[in-house]
């Protein structure tokens, strides 16, 4: 299977830790991934409003990067990416008359955007097209010890329209650790926001949020937490320095991206987990399971 | 607070412009409060989401643009996800914040952003922040 592959822009910045992660367990699982040549942003967070055109043709313009690529298939393993492209792709399908604006916006492209290019998560290809059975005989380092909350935050299934998990209880992580080998918890706050872009001129906002989800996570039981979003990682992760300012009792947790469990369960090393680029060190909860 | 709801308040071309911005039915609303019930930021709000959804209905211009609330919003979108009347909520604020960003109103000024801040944060969470917070 070969997958067209768009990264985003903190992967291939803070978060090589993911975007490495991902492929090679992608690798390993037998899935030829290609990067889209000349990606663009996509603009991180869909428009809201009813009249807003301009903001959708960055996301649109990489549906063309993949047509150029032979690509009916946009693949990423990015929260907020996914959210972005796939919603403006529904856009453009749903209004032609939008769709023909923005082709026009975009004459210097050499192919008009007809609507035909799918967007997936890894997440998704991982349970749909690899399928959980065939991960499952592929994993030769089971998560003995990983007591996981499974952090969704807001994007991956919101709104329910571009969603391919439940809203309000999704589980496709929870069944993704399970087929690690790693014992999913319970979690009350699987869906609660992280507080997102309100970290950049408010992050005592996103303090209090994450001491409430971290808090959560340990009195339900977790070890770790998994999270599925890059912004998701540096709140929860990143912004537990500034928590403990505020709440001094937080009892600080490591933050991992779903990913880097599959790179562990699969047989990656620590070239592609990338440890340090972490806040909360995953490593000795790691080496205390016998994972590294 | 005291409110006087006078004609001239109601059906105003503040009104039009929220719903053609957010593309909703203001009068849809039967005031649950479930929106509120369920946010996330509700805690740092000076007006309650289902609040913003009654004075838009009403026509509180002031009251709205010069709210903290519009500002708090994260888009999480757990409003819309469990309106039983299918408004988007986030759609209404993201109206609200347009309609200030749109006259140069800007929420956040990159340039107050301290160079400590910009080396740490990734690129995801500063470009939402300026698409969000900026015009």
């Amino acid at each position: 299977m070969k997958l067209s592959y768009y990264p985003g822009c903190t992967m291939k910045n803070h978060a090589r830790n993911f975007e490495e992660s991902t492929l090679f367990s992608l690798q390993e699982l037998g899935v030829e991934v290609e990067e889209l040549k000349r990606w663009n942003c996509c603009g991180t967070v869909y428009s809201l409003s009813a009249d807003e055109v301009m903001h959708q043709v960055a996301p649109v313009r990489n549906m063309i990067r993949a047509k150029e690529a032979g690509a009916d298939q946009l693949m990423t393993a990015c929260s907020m990416c996914y959210n972005t492209l796939k919603r403006a792709n529904a856009r453009a399908r749903a209004n032609p008359e939008q769709l023909s604006r923005m082709n026009a916006f975009m004459y210097d492209e050499p192919i008009d955007y007809q609507g035909d290019v799918e967007v997936v998560h890894a997440l998704e290809v991982v349970r749909d097209q690899i399928g959980f059975d065939a991960v499952k005989k592929k994993v030769v380092k089971p998560l003995k010890g990983l007591k996981v909350a499974c952090y969704y935050g807001c994007l991956l299934v919101r709104p329910r329209e571009i969603a391919f998990d439940d809203s309000e209880n999704p589980t496709v992580l929870e069944k993704l650790v399970a087929v690690l080998g790693g014992t999913p918890v319970e979690f009350s706050h699987k869906m609660e926001c992280c507080g997102a872009y309100q970290t950049v001129d408010k992050p005592e906002i996103v303090a209090d949020k994450t001491y409430q989800i971290l808090t959560a996570a340990r009195e339900q039981g977790a070890n770790i937490v998994a999270v599925s979003c890059p912004l998701c990682a540096f709140n929860l992760d990143h912004r537990q320095e500034v928590t403990l300012q505020i709440h001094p009792d937080l009892h600080t947790m490591p933050i991992v991206y779903f990913s880097q469990l599959m790179a562990i369960a699969l047989g990656g090393d620590e070239s592609v987990l990338r440890l340090d680029l972490h806040h909360t060190p995953p490593g000795p909860l790691l080496t205390e399971s016998g994972l590294l | 607070m005291t409110a006087h709801i006078t004609r001239h308040h109601l059906r105003t071309a503040f009104v039009t412009k929220v719903q053609r911005l957010a593309g909703q039915n203001l009068m849809a609303c039967y005031q649950c409060g479930k929106c509120s019930a369920g946010c996330p930021m509700a805690s740092y709000m000076d007006i309650l989401p289902n609040q913003i959804i009654r004075l838009a209905q009403l026509g509180f211009e002031e009251e709205l643009l010069n709210s903290k609330a519009i500002w708090m919003c994260a888009s999480c979108l757990a409003c819309n996800t469990r309106c039983p009347k299918g408004v988007r909520i986030a759609e209404v604020i993201e109206a609200l914040r347009q309609i200030e960003l749109r006259a140069r109103h800007e929420h956040l000024k990159v340039e107050d952003i301290p160079p400590e801040v910009l080396s740490k944060i990734p690129p995801i969470a500063l470009i939402s922040s300026l698409r969000k917070f900026t015009s």
